[in-house]
């Protein structure tokens, strides 16, 4: 198990009823970790047109967790 | 150069930083909020930005778009907050010698942005519903 923090933005946010939550996981990827918060959370957009960020880095979603990591989530972007 | 503001966006002072006495022109490309979306009557929209990561990206963008195209100067500015109709939401201008550079940079730079950087739009609609932009149609799959 390890400690993130995991921190949700936009619709996720709406979804999720919270900006931030510091939780123990077994997820192994970023990926383990956006599956395990679409059950916690109902979160329904697909993780392909998604992104995630960890420490306040862009990251792939194949991306190993360690303890301590600040996780963001980002559901599909719309700038311009 | 590239800034997230929650301000009006000073289009003219924009343009000035781009200016070079080696350009032979500019491309400009604004993107303002418009009325309609989707067939629904838009009111106002919000930009929420995560601006750490947004300039972090932004500045990556236009890097790129240097080691792509031979442009002079290249700046972009991204509004967050509440929009109304008809306000800038973005702004992108690149100088350069020729017309052909600054044309292929400036649209490198804005599909570039819209794709990577963590920025969302919710739309508030006449009716008085709201959405997030290219978000509620995954929520009803």
């Amino acid at each position: 198990m390890k400690k993130v923090t995991i921190k949700y933005f936009a619709i996720f946010r709406d979804h999720a009823g919270l900006e931030e939550e510091t939780i123990e996981v077994d997820s192994v990827t970023a990926l383990d970790l956006f599956e395990f918060t679409q059950d916690r959370h109902g979160l329904k957009e697909p993780f392909g047109q998604c992104k995630v960020a960890i420490n306040d880095e862009m990251a792939e979603w194949s991306s190993i967790l360690n303890d301590g990591d600040v996780v963001l989530l980002f559901p599909p972007v719309a700038g311009g | 150069m590239f800034e997230v503001s929650d301000k009006i966006i000073d289009v003219k002072k924009l343009r000035s930083s781009i200016e070079n006495p080696k350009s032979g022109g500019v491309c400009i490309f604004e993107g303002w909020v418009r009325n309609q979306n989707e067939g629904r009557n838009v009111k106002q929209l919000e930009y929420e930005v995560y601006k750490p990561l947004a300039v972090i990206e932004g500045k990556k963008i236009i890097d790129e778009a240097k080691n792509h195209f031979l442009f002079l100067e290249a700046v972009c500015s991204h509004r967050s907050g509440l929009l109304n109709i008809g306000d800038c939401a973005v702004w992108v201008g690149v100088s350069s010698k020729h017309r052909d550079e600054a044309f292929k940079a400036c649209r490198f730079i804005i599909d570039e942005i819209k794709i990577r950087l963590p920025i969302w739009k919710k739309e508030y609609y006449l009716d008085g519903d709201s959405g997030w932009v290219n978000c509620e149609r995954c929520a009803n799959v």
